[in-house]
């Protein structure tokens, strides 16, 4: 056979040309429909949900996002339950404390040290002597003195020599007392506040209520917005554009103002609402606090625009497509059609809106509350907790940029899911 | 292939071209050739998929990442192009060679006039031309293509046009520089059927005015009937069977161009005959299986076809084709001349 | 609210324009009522937090500020009154001083950092997002891209509070800048607050440019540029560009409401004497036809803002620009 396949052409480079040489009449034989269908091994097919979960996994941002917010989860719900401090427990005698101190030895020698003003006195008198050779006069004493007495006693240059350094988180001295006896202290991991509650518990507790702020206000959204934007998108016609044009006069009202506005006024009724009895109602009021529940008024009121938005654009493209139709020409009622087609491919958009929702809630509080309209003492948020700390800033600079730096992870977590999610499931959208 | 000594307007040899997507290496040109003269048409017929818009972006130097050449090679009048650096590509595009796309509709920028496209175009390749005959230029090429109103029509902006007057716009924008090669990416596929005859027509006209080689791609065998001289058609990103037009038609030498064929709704057709569809889906090209691409549509399919893909067996005249089946062939009149 | 070219492009512009502003009219309309009838809703009367006043004195201060009429009547009075620019007295905070002259002196604060701010955001955002685009994939693109998300993540007053503890605080060698904000300190005074403002704005309108610019990219007149040889720049700066800034513009909007607001806690943080933070205060002090008349008034600024950003739009996009013509 050798010859013939010689005098074969060869338009293009075959890469297999040897294996020609081996070609049997067998090799003629025409193929069976099972040895067809054998030959093309189907990429594995998989569901929507199914890709979209392994698209998810891949992305590394998102999934170190998830994460961090199942670890501020942690810190927010289970937290409080290491830590032995009550968020609004005064600890006496372990007012603004720092988050590090001194062991209770160096403290001792820098307060002999420093207090100890003769001492000095007679150190630079002295020194004073031999430079000018000479005795002083009553007037050089008395400047002297007046200098020693005003001179800051540089307490770097003492922490050097002696080798002191700083610890790790906060006690007072009667609780390092208290170590030193052999009890076991739980320490002031971020410090205390001017009345001496713990700063880590307020922390986790401030974190609990601005991330359930934050889910709750999403879900209220989620709720009211697809509710309206489905309808929207379903009926069509006349009652979609009416309802397009109310959520058109909606989003061009500034929210900001409606919010603060919607706080002020609500704020006498609330609190005479809570006065009324001791309902579920009223003790939920109390609890929360009337600015939150005017934020959730005004979240509902203003905020689920975008929500309606989105779902009734999904809804009104899925109407217009073809499956759609065929499924009516199958005679499928509304409802049916709604559920086993409409809502399924709604929901990879619900869940992202939401998702996404809830940093902007969170934001909003957090905004809220530092403008000291948002949750009311003693319950403390992130927001307030930030605020309260504007304060002594010069002073107690880490008690503004703890929360601050927690709630900007936070929403920046939530962020981050969210486009992690959005992109997993509708790659098409990735940019 | 034709074996004169001339240089070749175009010559592909052994072209491979992949896609290095997140789910893998997909070799959307599994090594094809082919060669235009001066003035020839050559059609690339294929389905969607088939590599047969890749294979254009190629020559044009329009590959975007993920896609690359990992080899072969493309010379344009005897030079080599893919070694061309960045300026030497900016320099052919649209110079030497020109391509128009499948979409009028979405080709031209909407924020500027089709004067101001249009006078971009020629004075990216000719820069001392001044404005005032650059817009004469253009107006000309407007005229040529077969639009009235040139003066008013250069200040308007492309929404303004219908489709298929964009897509003249388009050829205008693609012929004012005078290319030697014009590469037509299914310029008819989305317009009207009475449009596509028109803009046919056009382009037969022009190409026997300038005389310019064109490749023109198309999935439409009755376009390329209409058009074309050569033929190459294409399958999973290799070409199945390359030949002259009346070849091709009267004697197709591979089962899915005689597919092809058979799917063709013919208007002199008797009332009761089928059209006879292809039966099957194209192959995966993230995991092409060895052997002939083709092999699980065919309905002559043997088993050489499912183990190693075929060779191209010459048929005289420049008509090749890839199939067992030719081997076959071959093998039969061998003995046949053996015998006899 | 942002029509496709299709649909406006059989609009008449004018007919549009006219139909925002109406839109705009009645929005204004409607926060006008709401401010009011929620502020008339307090129980109590805004005398509620002095010290507990006589009957006949309630009685001669609710008629000398026309409070014992039916709701709807003060509705009416007021918004009548607004119109022609009478938006009361202050109660509290400065009695009996015109709603509408505190206003007027200190909103030019307030819209001077506002304006610089959202001028850096823009000027720094567009040339950001569109160079993360064209550098997509790259470290550049990832870098901006993280830069931008945490700028989005951080509330207006974490910023603000950070600079100002870090720039302005405690470490002597940092104090660049001063703590309580005086213009007559110029340039250095303004620089803290309008960057911390700013920066919400900057890292969106960056992401805004980043997605318009890839899309922008991605268009088939983009792949015609490269096919008719074209230099990479002019492709870039006059095809994409061009296209890009479009829809850039319609976030102008919200961004200027966004300013607007934050204001009120950057204001606060560094002591601004201006209108967001007075509005804070106003509400703190229940000084309610202050808190009333600012509402309105910037609220009336941003809806008006908002109109002429759609209009600006509609006559930048040449789609729009003919009332269908050609085809």
């Amino acid at each position: 056979m050798a010859d013939r396949i010689k005098r074969i052409k060869f338009g293009s480079f075959q890469p297999n040309i040897e294996n020609l040489l081996e070609l049997t009449p067998e090799d003629f034989e025409s193929a069976s429909e099972e040895q067809k269908e054998g030959f093309i091994q189907d990429r594995k097919s998989t569901s929507y949900w199914q890709d979209a979960w392994r698209r998810l996994r891949q992305n590394t941002v998102a999934m170190v996002a998830l994460g961090v917010i199942f670890l501020l989860i942690l810190f927010a719900f289970v937290g409080p339950t290491l830590v032995p401090y009550g968020y609004e427990q005064f600890v006496k005698g372990s007012e603004n404390l720092y988050p590090w101190h001194y062991s209770l030895e160096d403290q001792a020698l820098i307060d002999a040290a420093s207090g100890d003003v003769d001492q000095r006195l007679s150190a630079a008198l002295e020194a004073a002597e031999k430079e000018k050779g000479s005795e002083l006069t009553a007037i050089e004493k008395a400047q002297i003195k007046a200098k020693v007495k005003t001179e800051k006693f540089d307490v770097a240059e003492f922490k050097e020599e002696h080798n002191i350094h700083l610890k790790l988180f906060g006690y007072s001295k009667s609780e390092l007392m208290r170590i030193e006896a052999g009890e076991k202290v739980f320490p002031h991991v971020f410090g205390t506040d001017g009345f001496g509650r713990d700063i880590m518990v307020r922390l986790m507790i401030g974190t609990r209520v601005s991330m359930l702020i934050g889910i709750f206000a999403a879900l209220l959204v989620l709720l009211i917005g697809a509710t309206y934007g489905s309808i929207s998108g379903f009926m069509g016609g006349k009652v979609d554009t009416v309802m397009m044009r109310i959520v058109e006069l909606i989003y061009s009202i500034p929210e900001m103002l409606v919010v603060l506005l919607i706080s002020t006024a609500l704020k006498t009724p609330l609190v005479n609402f809570q006065n009324t009895g001791n309902g579920f109602l009223q003790t939920m009021v109390g609890i929360l606090g009337p600015n939150v529940i005017s934020m959730f008024i005004a979240f509902g009121l203003m905020y689920w625009v975008t929500m309606a938005r989105i779902i009734r654009g999904q809804i009104l493209q899925i109407k217009e497509q073809e499956f759609v139709t065929a499924a009516k020409a199958l005679g499928a009622s509304s409802g049916r059609i709604i559920k086993k087609h409409l809502l399924p491919n709604c929901v990879g958009q619900i869940v992202v809106t939401t998702c996404l929702q809830i940093p902007s809630a969170i934001f909003l509080e957090s905004f809220l509350s530092y403008l000291g309209v948002g949750v009311s003492a003693p319950m403390t948020s992130l927001g307030s907790m930030a605020s309260d700390a504007l304060g002594g800033v010069q002073t107690y600079g880490f008690r503004l940029v703890v929360p601050a730096v927690i709630l900007s992870i936070m929403i920046l977590s939530f962020n981050l899911f969210g486009d992690g999610l959005r992109d997993a499931l509708d790659p098409r959208l990735k940019k | 292939m034709n074996n004169t000594n001339e240089t070749k307007l175009l010559e592909i040899k052994d072209l491979h071209v992949s896609f290095f997507t997140p789910a893998g290496e997909v070799k959307a040109v599994g090594g094809i050739s082919y060669d235009l003269g001066y003035g020839e048409v050559m059609g690339i017929v294929g389905e969607s998929g088939s590599g047969k818009s890749v294979e254009a972006y190629s020559i044009m130097g329009l590959l975007q990442s993920p896609g690359e050449i990992i080899g072969g090679s493309i010379s344009f009048e005897g030079e080599d192009i893919l070694a061309y650096d960045k300026n030497q590509m900016i320099d052919f595009r649209g110079n030497k060679v020109s391509m128009i796309f499948q979409n009028p509709m979405t080709c031209l920028n909407p924020v500027y006039t089709v004067g101001n496209q249009l006078v971009e175009a020629l004075r990216a390749h000719n820069k001392e031309i001044s404005i005032k005959d650059a817009n004469q230029k253009a107006m000309e090429m407007l005229e040529l293509v077969g639009i009235n109103n040139v003066e008013k029509r250069m200040k308007q902006y492309p929404h303004e046009f219908s489709g298929g007057m964009r897509q003249r716009v388009m050829i205008a924008m693609g012929l004012i520089c005078s290319p030697k090669l014009l590469i037509a990416d299914e310029p008819t596929t989305a317009l009207d059927v009475t449009i596509q005859a028109q803009i046919l027509e056009l382009m037969k006209n022009l190409q026997k005015k300038t005389g310019m080689g064109i490749i023109f791609i198309t999935h439409n065998l009755g376009v390329v009937a209409e058009i074309c001289d050569k033929v190459s058609v294409m399958y999973a990103g290799k070409i199945v069977e390359q030949g002259g037009v009346d070849d091709l038609f009267y004697k197709p030498a591979h089962p899915y161009t005689l597919g092809l064929l058979r799917s063709m709704p013919r208007v002199d057709a008797e009332e009761y005959e089928r059209l006879i569809p292809i039966e099957g889906t194209p192959v995966d090209m993230l995991n092409p299986p060895d052997g002939c691409p083709f092999a699980p549509r065919c309905e002559k399919c043997m088993q050489i076809c499912l183990k190693k893909m075929p060779p191209y067996v010459d048929l005289g005249n420049g008509h090749c084709s890839a199939c067992w089946l030719r081997v076959k062939d071959n093998i039969k009149n061998e003995e046949a001349q053996n015998n006899g | 609210m942002r029509k496709t070219a299709n649909e406006t492009g059989s609009e008449d512009m004018a007919k549009y324009s006219l139909r925002r502003l109406g839109m705009a009219l009645v929005t204004l309309l409607v926060v006008a009522s709401l401010t009011f009838l929620l502020m008339n809703s307090i129980p109590g009367g805004p005398w509620q937090s002095e010290k507990p006043l006589s009957a006949s004195v309630i009685a001669a201060l609710n008629e000398k500020y026309g409070l014992d009429k039916p709701v709807i009547v003060q509705l009416g009075k007021y918004l009548e009154h607004a119109v022609t620019g009478d938006l009361g007295v202050s109660f509290k905070m400065q009695k009996n001083r015109a709603v509408v002259d505190i206003i007027l002196e200190m909103f030019p604060m307030s819209a001077s950092i506002g304006f610089f701010a959202l001028l850096w955001a823009i000027l720094v955002g567009v040339p950001l997002g569109c160079i993360a685009a064209y550098k997509r994939g790259t470290w550049i693109d990832s870098l901006l891209r993280i830069v931008c998300t945490i700028g989005v993540s951080m509330p207006s007053f974490v910023i603000a509070s950070l600079l100002l503890t870090t720039f302005a605080g405690s470490n002597e060698a940092l104090r660049f800048f001063p703590t309580i904000f005086k213009a007559s300190l110029g340039v250095k005074a303004y620089i803290l607050p309008c960057f911390a403002l700013g920066l919400y704005p900057m890292c969106y309108t960056a992401r805004q440019a980043r997605s318009s610019m890839l899309d922008s990219l991605g268009q088939d007149y983009i792949r015609t540029a490269r096919a008719k040889g074209l230099k990479n720049w002019k492709i870039i700066f006059k095809h994409a560009l061009r296209n890009a800034l479009i829809p850039v513009i319609t976030y102008l909007g919200p961004e200027i409401a966004y300013v607007l607001c934050g204001g009120f806690v950057v204001e606060t943080v560094f002591s601004v004497p201006g209108l967001g933070r007075y509005f804070i205060l106003s509400i703190q002090n229940r000084d309610y036809p202050v808190i009333m008349g600012t509402t309105i008034f910037l609220a009336a600024f941003i809806i008006i803002m908002n109109f002429l950003v759609d209009v600006l739009y509609n006559v930048v996009d040449p789609r729009i620009k003919l009332s269908g013509g050609g085809k």
